[in-house]
């Protein structure tokens, strides 16, 4: 197990450095380079970025001067907002995105796996049909077109939530079911095929054999079994939460990191942009990580086998 | 002897995207009080459906028990007992061992929670009698270690051991009927002989009835009483185990002994059954073995034959037992065979 | 047990019957082609079936739609921000398409009449006074470009690099699956992003964009289904009759491989309109006067408070699109699984 943790930090961070690099090359591709983008800075700004980020240099020295400035956590200087670094900006932005990343999450697995199991258990009724009509409505309608629909119906329709804005819990309601339907529908989906292919299989079938009552033979022997595969799918469903935040938090006027990186990549602020990046992608390639861990820890097949085998 | 289940006209048919499959065309047998009854037949003849509408455990969705069949147990019908009513039957009065042993235990439940599982429920043990009990349930089906293996999870054991613990789950409350689903079957050769082994002792001990299903007939001669023979959802012929072995009438079960390999068979080459089972989708008119059957006669394309008596407990399904019918000359392999029985008929064939 | 031999029949029914054995071995069931089969199976999933049939209306209107509502595709400001109007339904009251607009105090505006505009347009005006039935279709026709373009060139690359890696195996597999692995590391919408900012937003850039972070899961997928099929005895009796690599790969294992990829296939392409309408919106879309579906429903959703028909018309085609698109994947996937064979 220590060895696996270790094989795989070394592996994430290879491919961080791999996301960094890249940016970095991507960045100097862009006509008219990030950092020598004269319209957009004052002399003086100029003058600062060039020495501290020495773009008389050759562009290998530049790389890794980057890389080192990465490293230490520096991420630049914005564009748009003189003089102040990246790193501020995103600190002082994620808040509300991860408040709403952390309730569409929570809300939409729960709710989703809810939907998947009655679903599963009441197969080919009304109920199910329900729950397979949400799962796929959540999966095809986009996360921006919903949350506009819910905009302009629930808020300036009939005004029962605010519009717009971030001054209190009853703000982040709209936005967090926005970002939701995705979660929900990929488990709901997800939770009834495990769930129906679990009641289907044998063990299932000797524990009714033992007498077991439907409810227990649900909750005591399926769930479990059928739950562990579903962590799987919290990886990609926090990455479509990032994207997801992009759109929503725009329109809903949100102060969080999706609103700053489409405002930044609307003027250009290419360190806020590359910053941004690499945060998304280390997030990314950690939520990864954890889940796989976690599925390690849940299922005793794989926990034992790395034990005492 | 007394009956302990009489299974009385069963029909069961499965609606299918291509039509109704009718899996069970009338089957009517009884097991009686202490016996191992074998039910024989090649796959999809029916055998683990019929065991399973015993159990109640066919999937409603798609399957039908049709109105007149009768599964009586304990004065009861269980065909028309509740959910609620049934559970109190299932791991209690009958339970079931199912053929692969790795996948009918839950992986992710401890194996001595899944053996405390039905002592708890239907004798209204505690944890801890439960656990005792589940213990010494390990120690009878033998197997090694069981105070600690007892907090294992199932893919820590062999695949003979798994099976072991199938059958202590399915012994925890001594059950008047065991159901075993080709309990054998996706075991290594050696392992099988040793869960025959057991499973032949712990019938003694206990005082069970048991269903055998299998489609092995060296297992049958090993472990069983009585015979019954599934073809096309039907049972064609029913007997004690000398007079299916030794005094074979209907022509499927000539075919399935002489396949039979056995070391003592000479000369002839083995005999195979040709074609492939009945398409239940829509049975043939007849008999359903007509076709394959090089012993058919007009009447087999025409008419079911209906169970002729052989002897008290010996019945068939062949037009062949009909008086009108000429004789016929069974296969090698079995009039060799049927020579031996009427030599020691007395001795043997009277046990039942 | 019933003895019923009482029943009298006649004695030359007892005669041996001809027998043949070749009636033993007849089968049944008439034997289905895989398309065959594949088809019968979709055909009893009604929603699939209702999906293909409305994707086939959007693909024929992305085709004639901008021609039909004969207003001209050009700017004409007089006819601005106008609401839709259909003069064969306007009477019906629940229905949105009367010419009127409901402003944010509750006045019911009239600009038809204000502005005495004898024409009607379907689905209104945009603020530069574009018809945006037109527009629409425009749009669909452009996203449904961008999507199709980008999933052909996943499937190419995807099919290729899975088959390969999965067939040669060894060192080759082992170097093609580190590469994938660090790729798929990276998040699809960073890449996306950066790509955009580099190459200018346009159809060419967005399709690359979408191309080059899409073919990774139909690799992976055919890698999978060719490492399996490569050990069965069909592929193993071709290599033994000698035939060539690139001969089994494309005779034998690809033809297996077909279900996965059409699958697989019809779940990029939603993703692909998706992506290309998330860019739009975040304001890495294409440049105007070009416009698809993502742009349209922006440029409503700026105007949002004043005129929601220029958001709800794209909303509701994207949605449907989507929708279908994977109700008919859903359908193609239960007719192609092997699994599901009953």
């Amino acid at each position: 197990m220590g060895k696996y943790l270790l094989q795989r930090i070394l592996f994430m961070l290879l491919t961080l450095f791999i996301i960094i690099s890249i940016t970095f090359f991507l960045m100097k591709l862009i006509p008219g380079s990030p950092f020598a983008a004269a319209a957009k800075l004052s002399e003086s700004q100029r003058a600062i970025m060039e020495a501290k980020y020495g773009l008389d240099q050759p562009l290998p020295i530049q790389y890794f001067r980057y890389m080192a400035n990465v490293i230490q956590g520096d991420l630049g200087i914005s564009f748009q907002f003189s003089n102040t670094p990246v790193t501020d900006l995103i600190s002082g932005r994620i808040g509300p995105s991860a408040m709403l990343g952390l309730q569409a999450m929570i809300f939409g697995t729960i709710f989703g796996i809810f939907l998947g199991v009655i679903g599963a258990l009441k197969q080919n009724t009304w109920i199910d049909s329900g729950s397979t009509l949400i799962a796929v409505l959540g999966k095809s309608i986009p996360s921006f077109v919903f949350a506009a629909l819910l905009q302009y119906f629930i808020a300036v329709k009939l005004g029962w939530l605010p519009v717009a804005f971030w001054r209190g819990w009853e703000y982040s309601i709209l936005p967090t079911i926005a970002l939701s339907i995705f979660p929900i529908s990929i488990a709901a989906r997800f939770m009834r095929t495990e769930m129906i292919e679990v009641l289907s299989s044998d063990y299932i079938v000797l524990a009714r054999a033992k007498g077991a009552s439907s409810f227990e033979v649900a909750f005591k022997h399926a769930l479990r079994n059928a739950l562990i595969p579903v962590v799987t799918v919290l990886g990609p469903l926090a990455v479509s939460l990032m994207t997801g935040s992009l759109v929503v938090e725009k329109i809903f006027a949100i102060p969080g990191l999706g609103e700053q990186f489409v405002t930044s990549i609307n003027v250009l602020d290419y360190p806020v942009i590359m910053g941004t990046t690499i945060l998304f992608a280390a997030l990314f390639i950690f939520i990864v990580l954890v889940v796989d861990v976690l599925y390690s820890i849940i299922d005793p097949r794989i926990r034992l086998s790395g034990g005492e085998n | 002897m007394e009956s302990i289940l009489q299974v009385k006209n069963l029909n069961i048919s499965f609606n299918t995207y291509a039509g109704e499959v009718k899996a069970i065309r009338g089957v009517n047998f009884d097991l009686k009080k202490g016996e191992t009854l074998a039910i024989v037949g090649e796959s999809g003849s029916g055998k683990s459906v019929t065991t399973k509408s015993i159990m109640q455990l066919l999937p409603k969705s798609n399957s039908e028990i049709k109105q007149g069949s009768e599964i009586l147990f304990d004065g009861k019908n269980l065909v028309e007992l509740s959910d609620k009513e049934m559970e109190k039957v299932r791991g209690k009065d009958i339970s079931m061992i199912f053929q692969d042993p790795m996948t009918s235990l839950n992986p992710t439940m401890k194996i001595g929670k899944q053996i405390a599982e039905p002592l708890i429920k239907h004798q209204s043990f505690s944890r801890k009698q439960a656990m005792d009990r589940a213990l010494e349930l390990l120690k009878l089906v033998g197997l090694p270690q069981p105070e600690t293996r007892i907090h294992q999870y199932p893919h820590q054991f062999s695949g003979g051991q798994r099976q072991r613990i199938v059958i202590a789950v399915a012994l925890a409350c001594n059950p008047k009927v065991l159901i075993a689903d080709e309990p054998t079957t996706a075991l290594d050769v050696t392992i099988q002989a040793q869960i025959l082994d057991l499973m032949k002792n712990l019938q003694k001990k206990i005082d069970t009835s048991i269903i055998f299903i299998t489609h092995d007939l060296g297992v049958v001669a090993n472990v069983a009483d009585r015979v019954a023979v599934m073809y096309g959802g039907k049972i064609v012929e029913v007997g004690t185990v000398d007079e299916i072995f030794y005094n074979p009438q209907h022509p499927y079960t000539w075919g399935l002994i002489s396949s039979m390999p056995s070391i003592d068979a000479d000369d002839d080459e083995l005999f195979v059954i040709p074609g492939s089972p009945p398409d239940l989708l829509n049975p043939p008119k007849g008999d359903a073995f007509a076709l394959r059957n090089r012993y058919a006669m007009t009447i087999d394309l025409e008419e079911e034959p209906p169970m002729f008596k052989v002897s008290d407990t010996h019945y068939a399904a062949t037009w062949l037992l009909h008086p009108d019918a000429p004789e016929v000359e069974p296969p090698l392999a079995v009039q060799k065979r049927q020579h031996k029985f009427r030599g020691n008929n007395h001795t043997e064939g009277d046990v039942f | 047990m019933v003895n019923n031999s009482n029943k009298k029949f006649p004695k030359e029914m007892f005669q041996k019957a001809q027998y043949d054995e070749s009636l033993a071995e007849k089968i049944e069931k008439p034997s289905l082609s895989f398309w065959q089969d594949a088809w019968l199976r979709v055909r009893k999933n009604k929603a699939a079936i209702v999906s293909l049939v409305i994707l086939t209306l959007l693909f024929i209107m992305a085709l004639i739609g901008p021609y039909l509502s004969g207003h001209p595709t050009g700017q004409n400001v007089a006819h601005s921000n106008l609401p839709p109007k259909i003069e064969a339904i306007s009477d019906v009251s629940w229905l949105p398409f009367d010419g009127t607009l409901t402003n944010r105090n509750g006045v019911t505006l009239t600009p038809y009449e204000d502005r005495q505009i004898e024409e009607s347009y379907w689905f209104g005006t945009d603020s530069l006074g574009r018809d945006l039935f037109t527009r629409l279709w425009e749009g669909v026709r452009i996203s449904l470009l961008i999507a199709f373009l980008a999933t052909a060139i996943d499937m190419v690359i995807g099919v290729s690099y899975g088959a390969i890696s999965g067939y040669f195996g060894g060192r080759v597999d082992n170097i093609m699956q580190r590469i994938i692995e660090i790729l798929s590391g990276i998040p699809n919408l960073v890449i996306v992003i950066l790509l955009i900012l580099v190459l200018e937003p346009g159809i060419l850039s967005i399709t690359l964009a979408l191309a080059i972070t899409g073919w990774v899961t139909m690799a992976r997928v055919v890698r999978g289904q060719v490492l399996k099929l490569k050990n069965q005895e069909f592929a193993l009796a071709s290599k033994t009759l000698g035939a060539r690599d690139f001969r089994i790969i494309y005779k034998h294992l690809l033809p297996n491989l077909v279900g996965v990829i059409i699958i697989n296939t019809m779940f990029t392409i939603p993703n692909a309109i998706f992506f290309e309408a998330f860019l739009s919106f975040i304001g890495l879309g294409l440049q105007p006067p070009d416009a698809s579906l993502g742009t349209l429903i922006e440029d409503g959703f700026k105007v949002i408070l004043l005129y929601p028909y220029m958001l709800l018309v794209p909303a509701v085609v994207i949605s449907l699109l989507m929708i279908t698109f994977n109700l008919l994947a859903d359908g193609l996937r239960d007719a192609f699984d092997p699994k599901m064979r009953d």
